[in-house]
């Protein structure tokens, strides 16, 4: 397992916190390259039961990490989904055993570019692998070995994880019961990829960066990953979203001060944000995993496209998209219920109406977290009785 | 249960592919799903009866018949049902032969336009009819599209569509209907129930 000096050096990170798995099994990227020996942390919540028929595996988002719930023991703060998960919530970890890996590329003790290469000993920077979706998704495939789970009564995730949830089902058409992609696509779209671009260019073009090899000056790129992160949290929001709550709105003053300091709320709240964002996440990650996504295009894995992706699924989705998003838009994701319908998959459907733009699979969206609730409870049943017979 | 859902049962044979459009809570879905072990999907449109029918494990798609029916392919269901919404469409011969594209059969149900009691509320008091089987007023009804037994029979006819049979029902009991007492039973059907395709 590569070494984990320096891993962690903005925080005092203690390792005690963070579950690891080694995967020793050599996994063949799609780059070309082999890893093996490589660590995968993740974290679990309630318990798995005799029957092991309550698993349910969560995907997270891009910033995400496997801290789903209760508080984060390395930044101290709500898990990222503390709005679906936990004891009597909509994924109720008093019934279910929930299961969340770090994705690899990631930098919350997962394989990723802040690991000591072992044959210089030194941070592997730009050196690491490019990896994609699919090979995320390969490598969690060995912690549900590990943990014994042949099938998963559902696994879910919204965002890169309902991407990463479409890949793992095209991949692994029998490993779970049902699924619910979230606020999702089956491949990113032009504006996706501009998006994201311009996240690693604002990275790339701090100084600090130093072509990814500002971790042997123990430094981080703030400025640069901090305004990719405020790129990313415009795509969040929607337009009127946005406008509710920040409107005109001054932060804290009464009138303009003709300065470039944050006059507006809105300026103050993306400062923060990104600034906020540079405590916990490593530069060098939000370009390996935005790199990951752009290369999502699940229809290109399967000729026939996308309804030879989803062919002899045996799968039970649920696809759920949100009003006002337009990172991954309801048309995104009705193209990806068109295509299971043209499989002949069992699918449903929900779009909830909201104005809380991307951000509402987050969010306690009432309608949205009902939806779930009845469909994971009502999959629990089925999936009970399936195994009895 | 409403009879109607009752008739529509006895129609349709076991262990086949039923596409629902307008499907509501669920309640026809759960139906032959229970007492068929037909293979369910739903369409709707209503966001709590979207809900409704997932919280009963009923396979649905959030969304409307009339602009998204283009997402079933050709004949991949046995069975196509719309009950009783035809009417509210813009477009209902559009919607129809959608329908027909869809399912090896068709089942669509009316409210029949032409029951008695619909007849003599606007011959002898002049107003726009209110039932049991048509509850709103003429200001806030879905219904833009208001046919007749008789209306959707020559309508079949008219376009080329095979109708295999069309049941009349009236609360409890049912008819067939067929071509030689079609005048008497348009008089005396609240629903209509068309088998075609």
């Amino acid at each position: 397992m590569p070494s984990l000096a320096g891993l962690f050096f903005w925080m005092d990170i203690k390792l005690e916190n963070i579950k690891r798995l080694n995967v020793s099994k050599p996994l063949k990227l799609d780059c070309g390259k082999t890893i093996s020996d490589f660590p995968l942390a993740y974290e679990t919540y309630g318990k798995l039961n005799e029957n092991k028929d309550n698993a349910i595996l969560v995907f997270h988002a891009l910033t995400g990490d496997q801290f789903v719930t209760g508080t984060n023991p390395i930044t101290k703060k709500e898990g990222w989904w503390v709005t679906a998960v936990g004891p009597g919530k909509a994924i109720d970890t008093n019934k279910y055993f929930v299961i969340c890996a770090n994705v690899i590329g990631g930098c919350m003790g997962s394989f990723g570019p802040r690991d000591v290469n072992p044959n210089n000993k030194k941070p592997y920077g730009l050196d690491f692998p490019v990896i994609t979706i699919k090979d995320m998704v390969r490598a969690q495939e060995s912690l549900l070995e590990h943990l014994g789970i042949r099938k998963l009564l559902c696994a879910t995730g919204g965002s890169m994880g309902g991407m990463q949830l479409l890949q793992f089902c095209a991949t692994f058409p029998d490993k779970a019961f049902s699924a619910v992609p979230i606020a999702c696509s089956s491949s990113h779209s032009a504006q996706n990829i501009a998006l994201n671009e311009l996240a690693r260019q604002a990275i790339m073009a701090d100084p600090l960066w130093d072509n990814g090899q500002y971790v042997l000056k123990n430094v981080q790129p703030k400025n640069g990953l901090a305004v990719a992160r405020m790129v990313g949290h415009i795509s969040y929001l929607s337009e009127k979203g946005m406008q509710e709550k920040f409107g005109r709105k001054l932060q804290e003053k009464a009138d303009y001060e003709f300065s470039f300091d944050a006059d507006f709320q809105v300026e103050s709240y993306l400062r923060h944000q990104g600034y906020a964002f540079v405590e916990r996440f490593d530069a060098n990650s939000v370009l390996y995993i935005t790199r990951a996504m752009d290369y999502f295009d699940l229809s290109k894995q399967f000729k026939g496209g996308l309804v030879e992706a989803f062919k002899n699924q045996k799968t039970k989705f649920l696809i759920i998209s949100f009003s006002s998003d337009w990172l991954y838009t309801t048309k995104d994701n009705k193209d990806i219920v068109i295509a299971l319908n043209a499989s002949g998959a069992d699918v449903s459907y929900s779009e909830i109406i909201t104005d809380k733009g991307h951000d509402s699979f987050l969010l306690d969206e009432p309608e949205f977290l009902k939806t779930l609730k009845g469909f994971i409870d009502s999959m629990y049943e089925k999936f009970k009785n399936e195994k009895r017979i | 249960m409403k009879k109607e859902f009752k008739v529509i049962a006895d129609l349709l044979p076991k262990n086949i592919r039923v596409l629902d459009v307008g499907c509501g809570d669920g309640s026809l879905m759960n139906l032959l799903k229970k007492e068929k072990n037909i293979e369910v999907r739903g369409l709707e449109l209503n966001q709590d009866n979207v809900q409704e029918c997932i919280r009963k494990g009923l396979p649905v798609i959030q969304g409307n018949a009339e602009t998204e029916l283009h997402q079933f392919p050709d004949q991949s269901f046995d069975f196509v049902i719309l009950s009783q919404t035809l009417q509210a469409f813009y477009e209902p011969e559009k919607v129809l032969q959608d329908l027909i594209r869809i399912g090896k059969s068709v089942i669509v149900s009316i409210p029949n336009f032409g029951y008695w009691k619909v007849r003599t509320k606007l011959l002898f008091f002049g107003v726009m009819p209110v039932t049991k089987t048509l509850p709103n007023t003429w200001y806030n009804t879905p219904n833009l599209h208001m046919c007749t037994i008789k209306d959707l029979f020559n309508f079949c006819d008219e376009k080329n569509i095979n109708i295999k049979k069309v049941v009349g029902v009236n609360e409890n009991k049912t008819s067939l209907i067929r071509k030689n007492n079609l005048e008497i039973k348009n008089l005396f059907s609240k629903v209509g129930i068309f088998l075609i395709g």
